[in-house]
């Protein structure tokens, strides 16, 4: 077996220096009614590679890939270039084959690169820190809400409505059991400032989303206002991370902790992961101590020379134990890996372009949807992303331009189940979507629609 | 003149009155290697003997210090939140952490005096 | 006041030995942010129309600080900072209970293509049956391996497939109507850190159980700490010591008779799969690592991928999403929490890893049912050996053979001068990564060593060769080869507490809005 080094006579070699005569005498520990006399018999036997192949190539070619259509699905995941040389870098032995950075003295390539992952999160979210990563964005937006309950010790967490509906249940889920109460009004375009309402004196925190589920970027300075007045914390959630390119930072708005999905930059759609979480926070003392996950900090060695190390990790579960301050073990390494070459490759200069771009696309491609009969745009402030009111089922819109080889974008009932807004339909145009394509796009929906 | 007093959980509480000031022995900083933070409590709390009251943390362990009498929490050492190493250096004196207001002298009997100490930590 | 671990020095000793850095292979590197530019970029883009945007004053004003790279300086940088990482490719990695094995580049180059990476988790259904045809494969695979009923794919790592079967069993007990009597989780002491602080995140309250001289559970502790209020047990099978409890068919029994559930910690799965099923064992949940038993690679802290199979009495209280076949036999998702009543809830944003899932499905098609139980015994078998060549010159913490890993303690450093941290460090400077060190918490200064399966019998020999000669020099005095280790790294040993106690967590120049 090709990944097995071992030879027949190695293990002979080796029992006999062990000292037992088969090697089922080292799993005697195995209670005798537990015991798998035939193996694992009902699975079919090893494959060669070209076999595994084979039968990948099969099941692959039963999906339809992005690059393959106009495609214009959004909300939460979006599709973008990256650049040859970030897959082939993130593809080095030296990141992908190592275990997280606990020998420093041979683990200073991921942990540089993980300091400069966390300056670049900190610069484009305009927050004082950012740590080494989360799972993904709604995972970093549990983690963050906790994070505020332990700062302002107050356990009350205002979702705004429109915050993506599979990050308010994850939220609720992961957070649920230590007694944190969730308010979130029902959705509706337009409300997410309603929340400024709801705050109290018990209020941990509001969370709002821009661009919101429905693509509305949502000006935050009110909102953060409003929380601070009560004591409260202002946790701004970002799904689209390119929009920051362009849009006022998180943190120059007076958010207090950013959650965000960073999967735009550097990693590919994977039909739902792995992603890169990432949380940011001001640089507060009180913020860092309750803060989830990993963070790299700089330091010296015994030569005085600048080196880098996981630092801060009290906080963590093999340290704390039942009192950490999450039970989170792992970041999103390599995804942050890929995420840091991608942003340096971009720059200052080329991140602000592709915000720029993928902003142009999607107002050309709303004139051009907006325009067809009886289609109307319901969120008129947008970056990248944007919901349409149409005549009909948008599920069943979709479904049919599918057949048509265009993926038109997400229904509103994909996300909130069917009944509430069936004739909804999320579209997001990014910089991957050719000039043609948005014409094609509109034309086969009027097509649909007539 | 202040009395001095220990606790098997290597902590030392010099009384003078009314009011005991509560810090780590050095064995204790011995044993935790160099402090990096220091968490304290809020003034006004009140404590019972044998709750958690303060963090103290190195870099690979995290440890609580209990109140070794009940009482009100009255002052903590601050100055320790941005010089944790003072622990290390002065750990009897300026490495304080909290002084409470003794709510019952009698609590006082279960601890240990110098003495006492000295031979229990000989016995580790 | 309690310590729950020893402090360790980590502030080196000042040293005026500098390793050969800056020179021949090994290159200086500045951060990115030293050698970037505010104005260089390494993308061409499409010409910008001139168009005026739509976001008024919410339009960014300060500059982000960022600097980029042309294409040249990037791959400079990272293949220089590369060098700077110890590698699975470049040699034996013996972290004890973190299961570093060969990732197989067959599994890279099938994650890579276009129909399992470039597909959007909120595609329409039917344009991605081939996606969901492949979870339902790995879910099999899983399911054959364990015995168990179901599966959750959605868990992103080990501590978050943890959660997933502390909230089903949350949820069975609540759906019982216990859950205000049951609050207590019995964790072993030999625990990996984040069971206890799992438990704590479910809003249990922990109960440590204390080892026995053998390393396993202590029964008569068991025993005297169940009850009525109890809700499971988390147990790691082969346990953090690297032995089997043999008692875990009496442990599962008990524990179902008063009402509480068993999690088994799924870690070392890599020393029984094909040898023994955790549903046969009374197990009720347990997550598997893909990034350890099956190979999906470690990428220097993750990401991971936790799937969390299920048994019979929990299958019902799974989260969203899962994948089933309707009426007319297309596979569907349930994503909407209405469509499943008793689940418990939604982990994350999408389906989980399925960039895990594609490599861990070509790991075990490419080992068949036949190679995975190759593969337990080759790391059992390959533990033990190495455990037989270094036994003499080494302590092992307790007498027998152990299963996929081998513990020691700081026995035969005694009196040398030199601590576990010192001898692992030594490791660096001949060519190794050091074992786990310091863990699991109930022996005196632990390594913990695993050397998996796919090392070689010259390579095992090599290291159990090096072992020896390191136990020997510490023995006979040779102190300062241990506390300046290591002086052939690209950096010396780093000051630790200087980190945390003035912590820089971001580069210092463009420091804003603190």
């Amino acid at each position: 077996m090709r990944y097995l080094p071992l030879l027949d006579e190695d293990r002979a070699h080796m029992l006999k220096t062990i000292g037992v005569d088969s090697v089922d005498d080292l799993f005697t520990d195995i209670p005798k009614c537990a015991r798998l006399e035939n193996g694992l018999d009902k699975l079919p036997e090893h494959a060669s590679e070209p076999c595994v192949e084979q039968h990948f190539s099969e099941l692959a070619a039963k999906n339809i890939n992005a690059g393959s259509v106009p495609f214009f699905c959004g909300a939460g995941a979006y599709r973008h270039h990256i650049p040859a040389s970030v897959d082939h870098l993130i593809q080095r032995s030296e990141f992908l084959t190592a275990y997280t950075p606990y020998q420093p003295e041979i683990a200073q390539g991921t942990l540089q690169t993980l300091f400069e992952f966390q300056t670049q999160v900190a610069q484009i979210t305009g927050m004082g820190i950012a740590n080494a990563s989360m799972y993904d964005g709604s995972t970093a937006c549990a983690e963050a809400v906790l994070m505020a309950a332990r700062i302002t010790r107050r356990s009350k967490c205002i979702l705004a409505p429109n915050l993506h509906p599979h990050y308010a249940q994850t939220t609720r889920t992961l957070t649920h059991t230590l007694g944190i109460g969730i308010e979130q009004a029902a959705t509706a375009i337009g409300a997410d400032t309603d929340v400024m309402q709801q705050i109290d004196d018990e209020t941990a925190c509001i969370v709002v989303q821009s661009p919101n589920v429905f693509g509305e970027v949502i000006d935050l300075r009110a909102l953060a206002d409003a929380a601070h007045a009560k004591g409260a914390l202002l946790i701004a959630v970002n799904t689209e991370i390119v929009s920051l390119g362009l849009l006022k930072s998180p943190g120059e708005m007076g958010a207090d902790i950013v959650a965000a999905e960073g999967q735009s930059i550097g990693n590919s759609l994977n039909f739902g992961g792995p992603y890169v979480g990432l949380l940011a926070c001001r640089d507060d003392k009180k913020f860092i101590r309750q803060a989830p996950g990993r963070f790299a900090g700089q330091t010296l060695d015994a030569a005085g020379k600048r080196g880098f190390v996981l630092t801060l990790s009290t906080r963590e579960q093999h340290i704390r134990r039942e009192k950490a301050t999450s039970n989170i073990c792992t970041n999103s390494g390599l995804c942050t890996l890929a995420f840091t070459i991608h942003m340096a490759l971009l720059g200052d200069v080329g991140f602000r372009h592709l915000a720029k771009l993928n902003h142009q696309k999607a107002c050309d491609l709303a004139d051009q949807l907006s325009a067809i009969d009886k289609v109307e745009l319901l969120t008129p402030m947008f970056f990248n992303e944007f919901t349409l009111r149409l005549p009909k089922s948008a599920h069943e819109v979709v479904e049919n331009l599918a057949k048509r080889g265009i993926l038109a974008g997400v229904p509103a009932s994909r996300l909130f189940g069917e009944g509430i807004m069936d004739d909804l339909l999320i579209v997001a145009a990014t910089e991957t979507n050719s000039d043609i394509q948005l014409s094609q796009f509109a034309t086969a929906l009027a097509e649909e629609l007539s | 003149m202040a009395d001095l007093y220990f606790t098997e959980e290597h902590e030392w509480v010099s009384v003078n009155g009314d009011t005991a000031i509560v810090g780590i022995t050095s064995y204790a900083t011995e044993q935790l290697g160099d402090i990096v933070f220091v968490e304290l409590p809020d003034i006004g709390k009140t404590v019972k003997a044998g709750d958690e009251t303060a963090v103290v943390e190195s870099v690979k362990s995290a440890s609580e210090l209990f109140a070794p009498l009940s009482g009100e929490i009255i002052s903590a050492n601050e100055a320790l939140e941005d010089a944790p190493e003072t622990v290390n250096e002065d750990p009897q004196d300026r490495g304080w952490f909290f002084s409470i207001k003794i709510a019952d002298k009698s609590e006082l009997a279960s601890l240990m005096d110098k003495e006492a100490y000295d031979s229990f930590v000989q016995g580790l | 006041m309690s310590m729950n671990a020893k402090g360790r020095p980590t502030k080196p000793e000042t040293s005026n030995i500098s390793p050969q850095f800056g020179s021949a292979l090994l290159q200086e590197e500045g951060l990115l942010h030293e050698v970037g530019h505010c104005d260089k970029t390494g993308v061409d883009m499409e010409k910008l129309s001139g168009r005026k945007s739509r976001l008024g004053d919410l339009e960014r004003s300060e500059a982000t600080g960022l600097v980029g790279l042309s294409e040249p300086e990037a791959l400079r940088h990272y293949v220089r900072l590369s060098g700077r990482n110890y590698a699975i490719d470049l040699g034996l990695y013996p972290l004890g209970s973190c299961t570093m094995k060969h990732n197989p580049r067959l599994n890279e180059k099938l994650a890579r293509i276009p129909g399992f990476a470039d597909i959007h988790p909120l595609q329409p259904t039917s344009t991605v049956q081939g996606a969901l045809q492949l979870m339902e494969e790995l879910s099999h695979w899983l399911l054959e391996i364990t015995g168990m009923q179901t599966v959750a794919l959605s868990p992103k790592a080990g501590a978050h497939g943890e959660m997933c079967g502390m909230l089903s069993i949350r949820e069975a007990i609540l759906a019982r109507g216990e859950l205000e009597q049951r609050r207590r989780v019995l964790v072993p002491q030999s625990a990996h850190g984040t069971n206890p602080a799992t438990a704590a995140a479910c809003g249990f309250e922990i109960d440590e159980i204390p080892a026995n001289a053998e390393g396993r559970v202590d029964w008569d502790v068991f025993c005297s700490r169940l009850g009525p209020d109890v809700a499971a047990i988390m147990l790691t099978n082969p346990n953090t010591c690297g032995l089997f409890e043999p008692d875990i068919r009496k442990i599962a029994d008990l524990i179902h008779e008063h009402g509480g559930y068993f999690y088994c910690d799924g870690a070392n799965l890599n020393a029984i799969m094909g040898k023994c099923r955790v549903n046969d064992l009374g197990v009720d949940a347990m997550h598997i690592n893909l990034h350890k038993t099956f190979s999906t690679p470690h990428g220097g802290g993750g990401p991971g991928a936790g799937p969390t199979v299920l048994s019979s009495r929990l299958a019902d209280f799974a989260p969203v999403p899962f994948v089933k076949t309707d009426k007319t036999g297309k596979l569907q998702l349930v994503e909407q929490l209405n469509d499943a009543p008793d689940s418990f809830g939604r982990m994350c944003a999408f389906h989980g890893q399925m960039g895990m899932f594609v490599r861990a499905l070509a790991y075990m098609m490419s080992h068949g049912g036949d190679g995975l139980r190759q593969v337990s015994e080759d790391a059992v078998l390959n533990a033990n050996y190495l455990l037989a060549r270094i036994k003499n010159h080494l302590s092992p913490a307790f007498s027998g053979t152990c299963m996929h890993e081998a513990l020691f303690d700081d026995e035969f450093l005694k009196g040398s001068g030199v601590t576990t941290l010192d001898f692992a460090k030594a490791l660096i400077d001949e060519g190794y990564h050091p074992m786990t060190m310091y863990f699991p918490l109930v022996v005196h200064g632990a390594l913990l060593i695993e050397p998996t399966e796919t090392e070689s019998l010259q390579s095992l020999d090599a290291f159990a060769d090096t072992l020896c000669e390191l136990a020997n020099a510490a023995k006979s005095g040779d102190q300062e080869r241990f506390t300046q280790a290591p002086v052939k790294a690209p950096l010396r040993r780093l000051d630790e507490t200087r980190a945390a106690r003035h912590p820089v967590l971001r580069f210092q120049e463009n420091l804003q809005n603190t």
